[in-house]
């Protein structure tokens, strides 16, 4: 990837990090409702999966911490937010809220909010996708707490048994909920529990853009070449609670100073600031100019749009 | 008319959808090699390949999933969940997925699946093995729920359910699928939802659906011949939405209504039928509406205690007796 190209997954990166950060924000003053569950240190887990990927025509499905994964698909960050706004022109027409961002022209297939729920339909879609004849892959991008659901292991075997093109993202920030992995899960690498089912895997660090982008063109070319599903474990930290009713007791401020310390944004942008392709006055620009987009733009959409009509409660019920 | 059995109708439903659209697919335990528990898909593995009749692992939650995934793409996948029972472990996937993407993505996303399966009590197959759901599932905003009687909507159901763009889920019952009964020679399809009057009467609507509509209308015959009591017999042949209208016409001409059901009673059809005369026309009444159900225990081994765990025509007699005041 040129430099240019990690210029601009640069620029995705920040945006979805002050997104989420205005979203926090936004959260505070009473204009976002219910539970919201935001995406701040793992960053280059979607953006590097999906640069080697097809956004927009790969099939990603995600949990409840999705806006990122939408807006990397192609969502308009404006309806995402008018989403959380619960607006009339939110992405789900104010219908599903942030833990159900749906953007189907874009091939993002949905926010789940039942832990696992994803992974069979994912694999459905690959079963779709193979039924078809195209060459698109679907993209199962969970969490590691999800891997103690039935559904994984349900999954996991039918996947392999009828070699379907999905690709398991794991983004492994070792925390489900508020219970450590190692209280949760007996085994505490990932992708050492599909091998079990005869599924290729891999882990990586999840911080670091360039490795998950690697990794990421390993396990897409495998599904993609319709040699059976791939399972991608990426090694990261939510800087913030699980949602927002989350105090992090169960964790110390030293950890979490520990793993922003390998901030996946200040690693590409020192990156490319090394390489000369980027200054730091440069940087402190982009961001002041996506904090101006995002308050400009898109929550000024959002604030501006209007309420779904109350008069369409029942639309959409039934076809 | 030819006459073929329920299994026989269910068949050739699969076989002419599968004919006609490429993406039609069947999935299920045991439906492909083995041609299916009561056979509703014999000899389509053969036809149509593994591809497209897929013999499932015992994960029910998974492959419902997979199959409702793959729904989202434009693939009508027909579910076989081989009893009832089993379709517990589904429902976090039918519920939680099929009924509500519609809805919270606002209108983006569809599930047209058709989920089928047997529920009821067969022959002593225990309490894990006898039990109903329909009522479950008929609570489900977002999901079709419908249930045939006979051989014709056992065909013209799942046609009609095949083609939705809703999910549905068909109740189906273990002791049917040999029951014969005519079915058009051409193609028919049953509409998803209201009621069909089966037997004319004046005195009382007897309401079944599924197995219990053979009670009511056996039940009508002997309130007939031996108490000169005239019962109409109404088939809710569609669960959700129930056919309100369909209710109200019923019970405002004879003024008297039983329900019969072979579930528990509790947050039941029967419970929910009685909700809707109520809201629908009461003041028709002239008596409280009954319900004729199973007892509230599960199902036991044993046959006699099995046999009187579950209700049948006779029951649906003696509750009309007792609403004229004759027992």
């Amino acid at each position: 990837m040129n430099l240019q190209d990690k210029k601009r997954v640069l620029r995705e990166m920040v945006l979805g990090r002050r997104f989420e950060e205005r979203c926090y924000q936004a959260y505070m003053e009473r204009k976002i409702g219910g539970f919201l569950h935001l995406y701040p240190g793992q960053e280059a887990c979607v953006n590097g999966v999906m640069e080697a990927a097809r956004p927009g025509q790969d099939y990603v499905i995600t949990g409840y911490r999705d806006h990122v994964h939408a807006i990397k698909c192609g969502a308009d960050p404006k309806e995402v937010m008018a989403e959380l706004y619960a607006k009339e022109t939110g992405s789900s027409k104010g219908r599903g809220g942030s833990m159900h961002i749906f953007d189907v022209k874009h091939h993002f297939m949905g926010g789940y909010a039942l832990v696992g729920g994803p992974f069979p339909l994912a694999t459905g879609i690959a079963k779709a996708i193979q039924m078809k004849g195209g060459d698109e892959i679907a993209i199962c991008f969970l969490g590691d707490a999800a891997n103690n659901q039935g559904t994984f292991h349900e999954t996991m075997n039918m996947a392999k048994l009828w070699n379907l093109p999905v690709l398991f993202v794991c983004e492994n920030n070792q925390y489900g909920i508020g219970t450590v992995i190692h209280r949760s899960t007996a085994v505490l690498d990932q992708f050492k529990r599909v091998c079990g089912y005869g599924i290729e895997a891999a882990q990586c660090d999840g911080q670091d853009f360039d490795v998950v982008y690697e990794h990421a063109k390993t396990a897409v070319s495998h599904v993609r070449d319709r040699k059976g599903p791939y399972f991608l474990e990426l090694m990261t930290y939510r800087y913030r609670g699980h949602s927002m009713s989350d105090s992090r007791s169960y964790r110390t401020r030293e950890e979490e100073e520990m793993w922003k310390q390998r901030d996946p944004i200040f690693i590409l942008r020192d990156r490319l600031v090394d390489a000369g392709a980027m200054t730091m006055d440069e940087f402190a620009a982009l961001e002041k100019e996506i904090d101006g987009y995002i308050e400009n733009e898109v929550i000024r959409f959002a604030d501006e749009s209007p309420e779904p009509d109350v008069a369409d409660l029942e639309k959409y019920v039934l076809a | 008319m030819a006459e073929m059995m329920y299994w026989e109708a269910i068949l050739r439903a699969h076989d002419e959808e599968m004919a006609r659209d490429p993406l039609v697919i069947c999935m299920g335990e045991d439906i492909g090699v083995a041609g299916g528990t009561y056979k509703a898909t014999k000899g389509l593995h053969e036809k149509y390949g593994p591809l497209r009749v897929i013999d499932t692992p015992i994960s029910e939650n998974g492959y419902t999933g997979l199959g409702i995934g793959a729904s989202f793409l434009g693939v009508r996948p027909i579910i076989e969940i081989m009893s009832v029972n089993f379709a517990w472990l589904a429902t976090d996937q039918i519920v939680n997925t099929a009924a509500k993407v519609r809805y919270m993505s606002g209108g983006q996303l569809a599930a047209p699946v058709v989920i089928r399966s047997p529920g009821g009590t067969a022959h002593q197959l225990g309490a894990q093995h006898s039990a109903r759901m329909e009522k479950v599932f008929m609570g489900i905003a977002g999901l079709r729920v419908v249930t045939p009687s006979n051989p014709k909507q056992a065909y013209g159901l799942l046609k009609s359910a095949v083609r939705s763009d809703d999910p549905v889920f068909i109740n189906e019952h273990e002791l049917m699928y040999n029951m014969k009964g005519e079915v058009p020679d051409g193609e028919y399809f049953h509409p998803l939802e209201g009621s069909e009057v089966t037997r004319v009467g004046q005195d009382v609507t007897l309401f079944g659906y599924n197995i219990s509509v053979h009670w009511c209308l056996k039940a009508a015959d002997i309130l007939a011949k031996q108490h000169g009591i005239s019962a109409e017999v109404v088939d809710l042949y569609a669960l959700s939405p129930l056919d309100r209208a369909g209710i109200r016409k019923s019970v405002a001409k004879t003024h008297r209504a039983v329900i019969a059901e072979e579930d528990e009673a509790p947050v039941g059809v029967g419970a929910e039928v009685i909700a809707i005369i109520n809201e629908e026309c009461f003041f028709e009444l002239d008596a409280a509406p009954v319900r004729v159900h199973a007892a509230n225990v599960p199902i036991p081994y044993n046959h006699k205690l099995e046999k009187a765990a579950i209700p049948d025509h006779e029951d649906v007699v003696r509750a009309v007796l007792r609403l004229f005041g004759k027992a």
